[in-house]
């Protein structure tokens, strides 16, 4: 039977699509080139938008584990996995983003940048949350342990990008922070934003309707 | 939570490692041999050997950590002995106090047997710099033992654990090795405390947080 | 995180009591709607085949698993909110001995303590289980009889208010078994309860003043242990699973 969430699931399909073409033609189409860094320096509209959603998507992992701990619902069990699977994925793209535009920029794929070690130390966190998921046997155990690391690894986030940024700073400053981005540029930038929040959102709620519907597969099977 | 339990339980597991002393010569012989197989890898150059020795020496006392912070629950196999621990009075941090303790001065024990072979190989003039290295050391041993604890418990039974064990502890540990070997760098180099200082108060930060989370989150681990 | 009441909780006697008890490990159901009520004591002989859900059901009594579903009192205390004080009065003798191998015999009683937080006098226990001599080896070094009346000891040691025991017969010599039922008796005679499961049909049935018989999770035949009453419990229990007892 159709779930609350399945049935937000087309018409978020459609905001994602809708904001993505508009977000994509403004940032690769419409927006004027950067003066210094040219042409390359709209990877910016992927590579932005896919490192905050990463954040996003971890700080859902977040919630996700601890209210499984706390509740031991398993639909929070699903949203954590289903979270984590995605920031997985997203800070994938952000450092495959990362790369594509410093080697142009810098000439190296990996310059040991701040943001990007510490995009790199997530990914590994976070793969390793799956993987661990994967290695356990009983599944109610895997939740748990797996909210464990879902919980650790959140609270590690500051103190990594803190520990990354003091050993090596090469990246520009957040120009967003520092409100040194000219607006023509500042629009296509909230707009990816906001495209890929969406693109998160609806792939969370496909995923965690998948997961509903595993779940409640193995359910009958017991009850056979 | 009971003191006496934390006591009991570290002592009772450095006594036991103790009698039959396997894994420390073991270990011992395993951090030196990582000390020297990082000296045929970079060397015989001996600049570039003393450039990287404080980060050849933490990298030998993680992978060595790695092989040796599980055997606090690997002892726990045996006779069921950790459905014993777990029928006793009390709750769950004082297990993980215990364990946590008796990990820190296996390893503390083990470091201070590395750090004659590191002066040895590296020809680093410890002496002076001594109390700000075993400070650093001590910080940076009980960073990762208060996670590697935690998830020395989340592993123990799995058949995967060898590979487990290290895939996710290594991540979280990251802020843990760049500290540390930041810290020793700056006393090697004699630069003095003020340049070490952010360095060990971020030890510390990360040593108060992780093991206060990991004394509540032992619970769900070890639970059935 | 349930966080338990006082530090030492003042005992509250013996007894057990399980209301709608059941467990499941994701696809299997290993224990259905148990109701068990043992009072101070009392004891209880529970058989039934491997797998029935034996050695779940002490798990739980001892809060090293949490049910599923039901709820009850063990030794006075709440199963789900009081485990703190469940686990200070209830003492298991289980299938593992819970023994440290490179440790002496002795210190493995003084870890127990330590970790009970209690001073009883060791020699005397150690007399008591026959292994005064011994005290001072490395637990590899005994035998496996000696092991098992280790484990005893360790249990022992508990004062238990609440005796739970989980094929204790088995590796047991004849003087440890006549240490292990005069144990039991002891036990019943502070008012403490016992529950026993074994395949032993008739060793339990003559150590304890009840049986019931555990087979898929469920009890059947619960009664209390009365002379002939074994043939008519044998009976019921390989009716029931199809095999012979012990």
């Amino acid at each position: 039977m159709p779930s609350r969430g399945s049935r937000l699931v087309i018409p978020l399909g459609l905001a994602a699509s809708a904001a993505l073409l508009s977000g994509l033609y403004a940032g690769l189409v419409r927006a004027p080139a950067d003066a210094v860094q040219g042409e390359v320096q709209r990877i910016m509209y992927l590579h932005v938008p896919t490192v905050l959603v990463a954040y996003l998507a971890f700080f859902i992992v977040f919630v996700g584990s601890t209210a499984y701990l706390w509740t031991r619902r398993e639909r929070w069990d699903i949203l954590a996995h289903a979270s984590a699977e995605l920031g997985v994925l997203f800070t994938a793209l952000t450092i495959a983003a990362g790369a594509i535009w410093g080697k142009p920029t810098w000439g190296a794929w990996w310059t040991w940048d701040a943001r990007l070690t510490t995009t790199a130390i997530l990914l590994l966190i976070y793969t390793g949350y799956l993987m661990l998921r994967a290695a356990v046997e009983d599944p109610d155990r895997g939740a748990r342990y797996a909210a464990v690391v879902g919980i650790l690894g959140f609270l590690d986030i500051p103190i990594i990008h803190k520990s990354v940024e003091w050993w090596r700073t090469l990246h520009q400053p957040s120009s967003l922070a520092r409100g040194a981005i000219d607006p023509a540029l500042l629009f296509p930038l909230l707009l990816n934003m906001a495209a890929f929040a969406l693109l998160y959102a609806f792939l969370l709620a496909q995923r965690m309707e998948l997961g509903r519907l595993e779940a409640e597969l193995t359910r009958r099977r017991l009850e056979e | 939570m009971s003191l006496g339990q934390v006591w009991a339980i570290a002592r009772k597991d450095l006594l036991t490692e103790g009698r039959s002393k396997e894994t420390l010569n073991g270990l011992f012989f395993f951090a030196a041999l990582v000390l020297l197989v990082f000296g045929f890898a970079l060397g015989p150059d001996r600049a570039r050997l003393e450039q990287a020795a404080a980060g050849v020496l933490w990298v030998g006392f993680i992978l060595t950590g790695v092989l040796g912070l599980t055997r606090a629950f690997q002892v726990e196999r045996e006779n069921e002995c950790l459905e014993g621990l777990l029928l006793y009075p009390g709750d769950r941090g004082a297990l993980y106090l215990g364990k946590l303790l008796g990990n820190v001065v296996f390893m503390l024990g083990l470091e201070a047997a590395v750090f004659p072979c590191f002066a040895f190989f590296y020809n680093m003039p410890l002496w002076g710099a001594l109390p700000g290295l075993l400070l650093t050391a001590a910080l940076g041993t009980a960073g990762f033992a208060a996670v590697g604890t935690l998830f020395a418990a989340m592993t123990m039974h799995l058949r995967a654990r060898e590979v487990m064990f290290p895939l996710l502890l290594l991540p979280f540990v990251v802020p843990v090795l760049l500290a540390a070997v930041k810290g020793t760098e700056a006393f090697l180099r004699g630069a003095g405390r003020a340049e070490a200082f952010p360095w060990l108060a971020l030890l510390a930060l990360f040593d108060l947080v992780f093991v206060t989370v990991s004394l509540f989150a032992l619970e769900w681990i070890v639970e059935e | 995180m349930r966080q338990d009441g006082a530090r030492s909780p003042v005992r509250r006697g013996g007894g057990i009591e399980l209301r709608g008890i059941g467990k499941n490990y994701g696809a299997t159901w290993a224990l259905r709607g148990v109701d068990l009520v043992l009072g101070p004591g009392e004891s209880l002989a529970l058989f039934g085949p491997n797998g029935a859900g034996k050695t779940t059901l002490l798990k739980i009594l001892a809060t090293l698993v949490a049910p599923t579903r039901g709820s009850g009192r063990v030794a006075g205390f709440d199963l789900r909110r009081e485990q703190g004080g469940i686990r200070e009065s209830v003492a298991l003798l289980a299938h593992g001995t819970h023994l440290y191998e490179d440790l002496t015999a002795r210190e493995n009683l003084l870890f127990g303590a330590a970790m009970r937080r209690r001073s009883v006098p060791l020699d005397a226990l150690l007399t008591r289980v026959g292994l005064a001599e011994a005290a001072a080896e490395r637990v590899r070094a005994l035998s496996s009889g000696m092991k098992r009346r280790l484990a005893l000891a360790k249990v022992m040691l508990a004062e238990p208010a609440v005796l739970l025991l989980d094929e204790p017969f088995t590796n047991l010599d004849q003087a440890a078994v006549a240490l292990l039922e005069g144990y039991v008796g002891e036990v019943l005679g502070r008012g403490g309860s016992v529950l026993m499961a074994t395949h032993d049909l008739a060793r339990g049935y003559a150590a304890c003043r009840r049986a019931a018989v555990l087979v898929n999770g469920r009890l059947i035949h619960e009664a209390p242990a009365q002379p002939g009453g074994l043939e008519a419990l044998r009976a019921a229990y390989v009716a029931a699973t199809g095999e012979g007892g012990g």
